[in-house]
């Protein structure tokens, strides 16, 4: 066995072995912040929501939870959204914010990696890219490729980007609020698409089991420490390219360590903006998310989409 | 026929030059920078797609008819929306090329004996389990280095390097539609003709069209259930019977293969089902290719196809009347060769890559004088 079936088979082993069978957060309640802000949200505000929201979240101190969470030796991977450019994509003043609480708890610079699929997205949406050197690292998995072993996993055979295999030992997924002209909405889970190399062949069905599947694989559910929604700047209709005029600013961050919860949230708030502008809802239009509520299953149990089991807190 | 000193030299010395022509034209193309974002410009418009509104287009060039939001791309992923235009991204950028002999393809009823120029780009319309391609079929074009190649430079390669034919093959040439469009234009200029080797998965009008610029079609028939169509392939299989009907109709030289899978497609009586379909609605003549599995990309667990399986089906398919029935991927088989329906004597003599033709002068058996049906120069 060489090298690269042993990793791959360890992947595997870690995929079909008890982890997957372990309710993750499904049976308990699950707890998602929604930090609203108001006026000019720069990057000082934006690490004010932040904080606000991970208190909250976790009960303790702002500065204490990420010293609890990350540390000296972590590689820390921020995973954006930027296929829509400077416009819908996840905000630098977001990720400043966390990077910097990273470096706070002692995570290195260097060990700070923000990514998505291309350079040229990341450059697109705003990032300037850099990888070496002592500071933050910020490229697309076409800087490093695809780890080379097909994974195949439920519904869904791809590579994976290196960053996220290979790399990183911690993640937090900074995906936006947004809607989505075939999956209904693309929040936390559907970020992870970003993380394959044939995200094209998962959309048919509105992304239903496929964005679900994907979830369950122990490298993206493990790793995935924190999911951060940047509401900032929302879109109700017309995504995922950005669509000005369908765009409002909720000014908020969605936080939660229960991904389907807070997928599940974010999607009832695009529901409620659609109704209140007079679109029809995501069902009607024939692209009701459901894959949130397979993430759910007693197949899956990623997480909560019952929303009697979902505590919405707004601060 | 027994390979003769001087028959099997000839043969070898043509298998070499296929070998190494190539290196001598390696350098003809340059590699496509992998970094460089094509700018809109650099780019080539795609055919076959609708404007609507909020800058959204439906491709119509497959029956997947994607609705594609701006800056989103079609599930075969080398097709982008770009402010409301939509382009190929693969458009001039093979990611391989060699030079075949056409049984390869396989067309065996095609200039038998002849090389084809046989080029690929990346990116499928379907995802089938079995893809033995699946690493150029199922990426991305950044995610590949590609050689940039136009038209004119694929034509002139193909006529430099002794190919009859340009074959557009490997991956699925439908999501390449307007480089291949373009280099078969470019090929028949230069006397090189044009072979398409298919899923058949492809909207009527974009195949007529393609047509008028092809010389003969492969379809790769996937099974005939649309269980397997749906579960195996993501795709259907109402639009390639479709497309073989036109196929037909349009008279265009096309053959069929059939790859057997253990379990899945294998059954004596889907196989005859095929069977009475091919010769209700396409007639007895269509050759027709039961090829061998291997395990591949997502289909692993399976073995092999048992060369009796193989054998069953060819009976099955002789049994009910279709005249050019072979048997693929088992060098040395009998069924490999093709024989005269009428008399049963051997016409064309095949050892894997190996063809010598022995029994047919101008498209018609040398022994009884049947019309043996197919592109014979
Ligand atoms: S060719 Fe590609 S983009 Fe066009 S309909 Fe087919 S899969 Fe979709």
């Amino acid at each position: 066995m060489d090298r690269r079936d042993f990793l791959k088979r360890a992947i595997l082993g870690a995929a079909l072995g008890p982890g997957l069978l372990r309710p993750t957060i499904a049976g308990t309640r699950s707890r998602v912040v929604v930090s609203v802000g108001k006026g000019r949200l720069d990057e000082g505000a934006v690490g004010v929501l932040l904080d606000r929201g991970i208190e909250v979240l976790f009960g303790a101190k702002a500065k204490d939870v990420w010293q609890e969470l990350f540390g000296p030796g972590d590689v820390v991977g921020l995973k954006v959204n930027c296929l829509a450019g400077r416009g819908m994509s996840t905000r630098k003043e977001l990720v400043g914010a966390v990077a910097r609480r990273l470096i706070s708890a002692g995570v290195r610079p260097e060990d700070i990696v923000i990514w998505d699929r291309a350079n040229a997205d990341l450059r697109k949406a705003g990032y300037r890219t850099n990888r070496g050197g002592n500071e933050l690292q910020c490229y697309g998995t076409d800087e490093v490729g695809y780890y080379p072993a097909l994974i195949q996993h439920m519904s869904v055979g791809s590579l994976f980007s290196r960053i996220l295999i290979e790399q990183c030992t911690k993640v937090i997924n900074l995906p936006v609020l947004k809607d989505h002209g075939i999956c209904g909405v693309t929040l936390g889970m559907k970020n992870f698409f970003g993380a394959i190399h044939n995200p094209n062949k998962y959309h048919d069905n509105a992304g239903d089991p496929y964005i679900a599947d994907l979830n369950t694989l122990p490298f993206i559910r493990q790793k995935t420490v924190l999911t951060i929604l940047d509401g900032l700047l929302a879109q109700y209709e017309g995504g995922p390219p950005y669509m000005p005029q369908w765009t409002w600013p909720f000014g908020a961050l969605l936080l939660s360590k229960d991904v389907v919860a807070l997928d599940y949230t974010g999607w009832q708030i695009i529901e409620k903006k659609r109704a209140e502008k007079g679109l029809p809802s995501l069902r009607e239009a024939g692209r009701e998310p459901l894959y949130i509520l397979t993430a759910a299953d007693p197949q899956h149990r990623l997480g909560n989409a019952d929303p009697s089991l979902i505590e919405v807190i707004y601060v | 026929m027994l390979w003769t000193r001087r028959s099997f030299v000839k043969v070898t010395l043509s298998a070499s030059a296929a070998t190494f022509l190539p290196c001598l034209v390696r350098s003809y193309f340059p590699r496509f920078p992998r970094e460089d974002d094509p700018t809109d410009e650099s780019l080539t418009e795609a055919r076959h797609y609708e404007k609507l509104p909020y800058k959204k287009i439906r491709c119509v060039l497959c029956p997947r008819e994607c609705v594609v939001d701006d800056q989103e791309r079609g599930y075969c992923g080398v097709r982008e929306n770009r402010g409301g235009k939509y382009y190929t991204l693969v458009y001039g950028k093979p990611c391989t090329w060699h030079v075949d002999p056409i049984e390869k393809k396989p067309l065996f009823h095609f200039l038998p004996g002849t090389k084809a120029f046989s080029i690929s780009t990346v990116g499928c319309n379907v995802e089938c389990h079995f893809c033995q391609n699946w690493q150029i079929s199922q990426i991305r074009p950044e995610q590949s280095t590609d050689y940039i190649a136009s038209p004119l430079e694929i034509a002139r390669a193909a006529y430099y390097t002794g190919c009859e034919s340009i074959a557009y093959t490997y991956a699925e040439p439908v999501i390449f539609y307007e480089y291949m469009y373009d280099c078969a234009v470019e090929g028949h200029r230069r006397g090189v003709r044009s072979v398409m080797i298919s899923n058949g998965y492809i909207n009527p009008e974009p195949m007529r069209q393609l047509c008028d610029v092809l010389d003969a079609v492969k379809i790769d028939f996937k099974a005939y259930t649309e269980r397997f169509y749906s579960n195996v392939c993501h795709g259907h299989l109402r639009p390639v019977l479709d497309t073989l009907v036109l196929l037909k109709e349009i008279g265009i030289w096309f053959e069929m293969v059939y790859l057997v899978i253990p379990t899945l497609n294998d059954s004596p009586d889907e196989i005859r089902s095929m069977c009475r379909w091919i010769i209700e609605e396409l007639g007895p003549d269509v050759p027709l290719h039961f090829t061998r599995f291997f395990p591949q990309y997502k289909l692993r667990n399976l073995p092999p196809t048992p060369v009796k399986t193989l054998e069953r089906a060819w009976k099955i398919a002789k049994g009910e009347g279709l005249n050019f029935v072979y048997i693929g991927n088992v060098p040395g088989h009998k069924a490999e060769s093709t024989y005269c329906p009428s008399c049963g004597r051997r016409l064309i003599y095949r050892i894997g890559y190996m063809t010598e033709v022995e029994g047919l002068r101008d498209g018609r058996c040398v022994y009884c004088g049947r019309e043996i049906p197919g592109v014979w120069k």
